[in-house]
């Protein structure tokens, strides 16, 4: 396994250069099925990092890990200053600070494109009715739904679905974004519309991790992208270098497939 | 009322033998009607009170410990297992002859009446139902959209409050509207605990009367009239919730 070198010190303390995301090690098994083989990288404050490789190489555990949904046995996931890998872990706080959109949108069929994004907010950062609205129709217009505030999920194209997804996301206001596969579900049409936003969000400044398929949209956005085969990180680099000029036979022969 | 149609019936029964004396003799009258109130407050209460514990055994099945899970399981197989009318036979014959009497100056009173008792019983008996038809509606809900609710902070129970239980009641509506039709007319079964609603009313009146076959017809058409009813406003409650794009 090729050693990870740190972008920054290595403390949990957040300084101006220090990464906001910091994963050390990190291993996973499911029973003795290991996953996650020792993976380490960082991610700076308002980087955009992709995360590519071959299905099942443990790039949707790996991101999962980063706000708890998944548990790692070993190493240590720091992320704005949380030890995630704590067993006094306060799981609240962690996911405050990190949002994630999923594959399959998870929206919440029975509430309207305004009440999925006002939810959280009223309930967990317990915003007034009126801000809240106010906050969840300017976050609708960002992502280029206004009109559907009233329209249920089932009512949209998957790209809208997905929109409004991040949507709800933004509105606890993440640090960071995870994105796990989110364009993997939708026609190449509406992959467009879904990339736009995510490159919008980058462009304001975002902290995000990706997990995609996306491979032009990687190149093109991305700080950094990571190659992970079989639960570890073969290779990583600024785009050009990877793309262009990959130095692992496994890289090679992967992007030698999708592009 | 009575008076309008009273006419009407004592001429049928003067022309043609029909005997429909529970809408022209004024005493009948008044005891029917009776036994219908009866009825109907028997299966309001029931239908209430079943959907209330069901949610509550399901909630437990759904977050309680193991003991509690197991408890539920327990009561579920319990009275999906008997027979309702024996159900009934025991809670009034079995509990009923344990419980208390209270001194009313003379004669003594059981503290739960029959009708109490019919109550307890037949909700004891479409929960157990109920808890199993909740349970596949919450079990419907995909960890997937749990997972959101919980990337978003929500806690668990702003999650089952806010999201499971609405997709849940939604999923289960279908099979809950099925189960409260068939507890409303198991109310029937009440007469072998002398509740006096509406068939144990007009059978000690067609014994009365030897007018069987009129009684019954009133009977059958005053179960057909009242559940079709209740079904109308279940599939109302469906169409109420019915959300846009989802489940079709």
């Amino acid at each position: 396994m090729q050693r990870h070198e740190p972008y920054g010190a290595e403390t949990a303390s957040v300084s101006a250069d220090a990464p906001i995301v910091s994963i050390r090690d990190v291993r996973k098994f499911y029973g003795s099925l290991e996953v996650l083989k020792g993976i380490s990288l960082d991610v700076l404050k308002g980087q955009v990092v992709c995360i590519i490789g071959p299905s099942g190489s443990g790039k949707s555990t790996l991101i999962r890990c980063i706000n708890g949904l998944s548990d790692v046995q070993q190493g240590s996931i720091s992320v704005a200053g949380t030890e995630v890998n704590d067993a006094r872990l306060d799981v609240v706080a962690l996911r405050r600070k990190v949002g994630i959109v999923f594959q399959q949108y998870n929206l919440f069929p029975h509430k309207t494109v305004l009440e999925n994004v006002m939810l959280a907010p009223r309930l967990v950062l317990k915003e007034s009715r009126a801000s809240a609205e106010q906050r969840a129709k300017a976050l609708i217009a960002k992502v280029r739904l206004t009109g559907k505030e009233d329209a249920y999920p089932g009512e949209l194209s998957g790209g809208q679905q997905q929109r409004v997804a991040i949507a709800r996301s933004l509105a606890m206001r993440p640090e960071i974004m995870l994105f796990d596969e989110v364009t993997a579900a939708l026609d190449p049409e509406t992959v467009k519309e879904v990339l736009t936003t995510i490159r919008e969000l980058a462009a304001d400044g975002m902290t995000c991790i990706l997990v995609t398929h996306e491979m032009g949209f990687a190149r093109e956005v991305a700080d950094h992208i990571y190659f992970t085969d079989g639960g570890v990180i073969v290779e990583h680099g600024p785009p050009a270098e990877v793309f262009s000029n990959a130095k692992d036979p496994r890289t090679r022969r992967f992007l030698s497939q999708v592009i | 009322m009575f008076d309008a149609i009273s006419g009407f019936f004592l001429d049928l029964y003067e022309k043609t033998g029909l005997n429909f004396n529970i809408f022209y003799d004024e005493f009948e009258y008044d005891r029917v009607l009776a036994g219908a109130v009866t009825s109907l407050e028997l299966m309001a209460w029931v239908i209430c009170l079943s959907i209330v514990l069901g949610v509550i055994g399901a909630s437990l099945q759904h977050m309680g410990s193991r003991t509690l899970k197991g408890l539920v399981e327990a009561y579920v197989q319990v009275f999906r297992n008997t027979p309702p009318m024996v159900q009934l036979l025991f809670f009034y014959f079995g509990l009923g002859s344990i419980t208390p009497q209270v001194d009313m100056g003379g004669y003594n009173e059981p503290l739960i009446s029959s009708f109490a008792w019919a109550v307890i019983g037949l909700s004891v008996f479409g929960a157990a139902y109920n808890v199993e038809i909740f349970r596949s509606g919450i079990e419907s809900v995909p960890r997937s959209t749990l997972e959101a609710s919980e990337s978003l902070c929500l806690t668990k129970w702003q999650t089952n409050l806010h999201i499971v239980l609405p997709l849940a009641i939604r999923v289960s509506l279908p099979s809950l509207t099925a189960n409260v039709i068939s507890l409303a007319k198991t109310t029937s079964l009440v007469y072998v605990i002398s509740v006096p609603e509406m068939t144990y009313v007009l059978n000690q009146i067609w014994s009365d009367s030897m007018n069987v076959p009129e009684m019954i017809f009133v009977l059958f058409l005053f179960y057909g009239i009242v559940i079709a009813l209740i079904g109308a406003v279940f599939s109302l409650l469906e169409r109420k919730l019915r959300i846009p794009g989802f489940g079709q």
